[in-house]
């Protein structure tokens, strides 16, 4: 055989390979697909009106969020999807991913934190995220949707909801934030987890809710006490 | 001649002090823990003012905004004010700047808080009454002049959080009807966000103009008392014409400057080992940002409640709102509270008709009307003061927001009127059986006498010091006015 007939041969032999990985994933894929998400956004991706959207070109990303951060498989289309221990494993997580994204959609977004900014997300933070998430990202409620605190996403699954908008979250594309804007965002986020408190207890970083309850319960209350333990009583 | 005989010598000779220095040493305070409440707030505020006077010396009201290229990475190179710059200082380079910043927030919130508790005291147990009505007016005029007091403090760091409450309160100060709009563009030197005078007056309402005044209330407050004696609860030996209790000298000056370095030292452990209001994680304000759960400080938040709670009702007449939707939450709110609490005396001496001078005090159960009255209002403000946080009720309980407003709406009628009756009937309980709420039935002490049978024993605290306000020091007066 020529060497050129034996390269030939060998790309031809690693390519059917790869496809046939590619395509068992796939089609591991589909059967998990058909399982767990059909009977809302239906057989062909094409959603089911009342029950769950359209999956056609939704790309990896949104899938990778819902699945990773357990929101999918909904148990009811009325609920807010909220996160929970990923129904699926890894392995059967990018199954269905790229079982999806076979019909198309950009990639995964990512970002790197170290590429970031910490002053420029911190500022980027309180003007397109705090309004809903709380400043130092705690969490709260807004019209219609519980907001959650960020402390237990990866940086990739907030950078995933970032450019997707998961539920009531508006969705922040290329043109609303560069990839350097996200990084430095992302930078924030996992920052804000260990935050500078350098005022000793934390008291959850939230601000006068917990102060008034510590200012009455540990103050307050501790110092009618004490007036009560040094002050006379009357035997009326 | 002793020293101490010589150093009271050297006084009389040139202040002529040794009477009103004896008046004092012998003073009589009446024996009941609950009194010390008021002294929590005097102490609490001795400490605000000491701390505050460190942090005036660094505080910079000036909204010229500058780059921020500090020690503090999170911020490099963002855009804030001097104001804000100048108290980020305060708390992360100026040494034992965030002890003394933290300490001062911690002792408006407990100040606040003993000023509200000594107010319950003074109101359920009659103290207010005729002649110390006077003194009650003063009183709740210190408590509006601490809540104003507070705001602004809160206000001073143009940090995100206190920039949004001043946002609400800008809307606020424009709802007051005809004059809101003037009103709102003369306190903050322009609209929202305020002119340049903005920061510089609120700095100088708040560590001047407000303090001065409370400092003056507070001599008159206690130079009233003094003079008319302390009120004192009835019992063994206690009379309207006297006063039963420990001296200040021995004894209550003691106790007292006890309780001044309790409330101190619990003031300073709770700036030094928790955290308040970190103005360096919320940032600068601009109007355009903002974030969830921005909150006042506890004593605004039955302000927060009310616009909350209130229903959007806004009526329009010939294109005008004549009364925009805050006012009723952030102004007709607390003024019908203060009102009612400024009118009790006189109302109180109108329907029951008693007009008599009052020295003895009531146990609440003694007046199940104003007892369950004035529950029924705390409830009622309490209620409200909750519903400010229903936000967060609902985000950690998973209650719906919307539902607990609608609960809340009606509620807030409903429970006092429960709160009420429940009152009434529980002090007519403890009427007839006499017990303590807190320490159950009234001890007796039997004797067993020789011959057998028993007898009852007089079981008082140790003698007490008896001061007769009629008699010594004639400081009062003592036939009694009936009208
Ligand atoms: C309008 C309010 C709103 C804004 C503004 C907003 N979010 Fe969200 N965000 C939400 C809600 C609601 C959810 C929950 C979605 C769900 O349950 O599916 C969410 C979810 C997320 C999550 C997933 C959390 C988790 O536990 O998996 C991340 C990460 C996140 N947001 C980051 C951001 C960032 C970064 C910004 C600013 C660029 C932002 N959000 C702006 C409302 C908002
Ligand atoms: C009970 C019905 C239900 C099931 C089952 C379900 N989904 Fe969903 N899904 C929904 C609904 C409803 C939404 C829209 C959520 C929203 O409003 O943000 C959604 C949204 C999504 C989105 C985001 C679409 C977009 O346009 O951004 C993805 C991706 C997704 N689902 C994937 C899945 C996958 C994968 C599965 C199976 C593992 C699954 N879902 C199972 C109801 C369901």
């Amino acid at each position: 055989m020529s060497t050129t007939a034996r390269t030939v041969l060998a790309v031809a032999t690693v390519f059917v390979l790869l496809c046939a990985t590619a395509s068992a994933k796939t089609s591991a894929g589909a059967a998990l697909y058909d399982l767990d998400c059909a009977s809302c956004h239906g057989q062909t991706l094409a959603g089911r009106s009342g029950m769950g959207p359209s999956l056609r070109g939704v790309g990896a990303g949104p899938v990778d969020f819902y699945l990773s951060t357990g929101r999918m498989p909904l148990q009811d289309p009325r609920d807010e999807p909220t996160r929970s221990p990923p129904l699926l494993n890894a392995r059967q997580r990018s199954a269905v991913t790229s079982f999806i994204s076979s019909f198309g959609g950009p990639p995964a977004p990512s970002a790197d934190p170290q590429a970031g900014n910490l002053s420029a997300g911190q500022h980027l933070f309180t003007s397109d995220c705090a309004g809903c998430h709380q400043v130092v990202a705690r969490g709260g409620l807004t019209v219609g949707a519980d907001v959650p605190d960020l402390r237990a996403p990866s940086a990739r699954q907030i950078a995933e909801a970032v450019r997707m908008g998961p539920y009531l979250m508006p969705r922040f594309g290329p043109r609303q934030l560069s990839q350097r804007q996200l990084d430095s965002l992302v930078r924030y986020v996992l920052w804000t987890r260990r935050p500078d408190n350098a005022g000793g207890w934390s008291i959850d970083n939230l601000g006068p809710i917990p102060e008034g309850i510590i200012a009455w319960l540990l103050g307050m209350a501790v110092l009618a006490l004490i007036a009560r333990l040094i002050g006379e009583r009357t035997d009326a | 001649m002793s020293r101490a005989q010589r150093f009271v010598s050297w006084n009389e000779q040139r202040f002529g002090s040794a009477k009103g220095v004896r008046w004092l040493l012998r003073y009589v305070f009446p024996d009941h823990w609950s009194f010390l409440l008021g002294e929590v707030a005097l102490y609490a505020f001795i400490v605000l003012v000491i701390t505050g006077i460190f942090l005036a010396l660094f505080y910079q009201p000036s909204d010229t905004h500058m780059i921020y290229h500090g020690s503090y990475t999170l911020l490099d190179g963002q855009q804030i004010s001097e104001a804000y710059h100048s108290v980020l200082n305060l708390s992360l380079t100026v040494p034992a700047g965030l002890l003394m910043r933290q300490t001062h927030h911690w002792a408006a919130d407990v100040f606040l808080a003993a000023i509200v508790l000594h107010v319950m005291r003074v109101f359920f147990t009659g103290a207010f009454r005729k002649p110390r009505d006077v003194n009650w007016f003063v009183g709740l005029t210190m408590l509006m002049l601490a809540i104003f007091e507070g705001f602004a403090g809160y206000s001073l760091g143009d940090d995100l959080m206190s920039g949004m409450g001043l946002a609400i309160a800008y809307s606020v100060a424009m709802s007051v009807p005809l004059i809101g709009a003037q009103l709102a563009h003369l306190l903050w030197d322009g609209s929202f966000p305020g002119g340049s005078d903005f920061l510089p007056r609120l700095e100088i309402a708040h560590a001047l103009l407000i303090p001065a005044a409370l400092a003056g209330l507070i001599s008159v407050h206690l130079a009233l008392i003094m003079r008319q004696h302390h009120s004192q609860f009835p019992g063994r030996g206690r009379k309207e014409s006297n006063v039963v209790g420990t001296p200040m000298w021995p004894g209550y000056a003691l106790r007292s400057i006890g309780l001044l370095l309790a409330v101190a030292g619990i003031l300073f452990l709770l700036g030094g080992l928790v955290q308040i209001n970190p103005i360096w994680q919320w940032g600068p304000y601009e109007p355009y940002l903002s974030t969830n759960g921005a909150q006042p400080d506890w004593y605004i938040g039955w302000l927060i409640g009310a616009l909350r709670l209130m229903p959007n009702f806004e009526p329009t007449i010939a294109g005008h709102t004549p009364i925009p939707n805050p006012f009723w939450g952030g102004v007709a709110f607390p003024g019908v509270v203060f009102t009612i609490l400024f009118f009790w005396p006189a109302a109180e001496r109108r329907f029951s008709g008693d007009r008599r001078r009052h020295d003895l005090l009531d146990r609440p159960r003694d007046k199940p009307q104003r007892t369950a009255l004035g529950a029924a209002l705390l409830s009622w403000v309490v209620l409200i003061f909750a519903v400010g946080a229903a936000d967060r009720v609902s985000f950690r309980l998973n209650i719906s927001y919307a539902a607990q407003i609608h609960v809340w709406r009606v509620g807030v009628w409903v429970v006092p009127v429960v709160v009420y009756l429940l009152s009434l009937s529980a002090a007519r309980a403890l009427q007839r059986s006499g017990a303590h709420p807190l320490r159950g039935s009234p001890r007796v002490r039997l004797r067993r006498r020789p011959s057998g049978e028993f007898e009852l024993v007089d079981a008082g605290s140790p003698s007490p010091e008896i001061h007769e306000r009629s008699g010594g020091h004639g400081e009062r007066r003592c036939e009694r006015t009936t009208e």
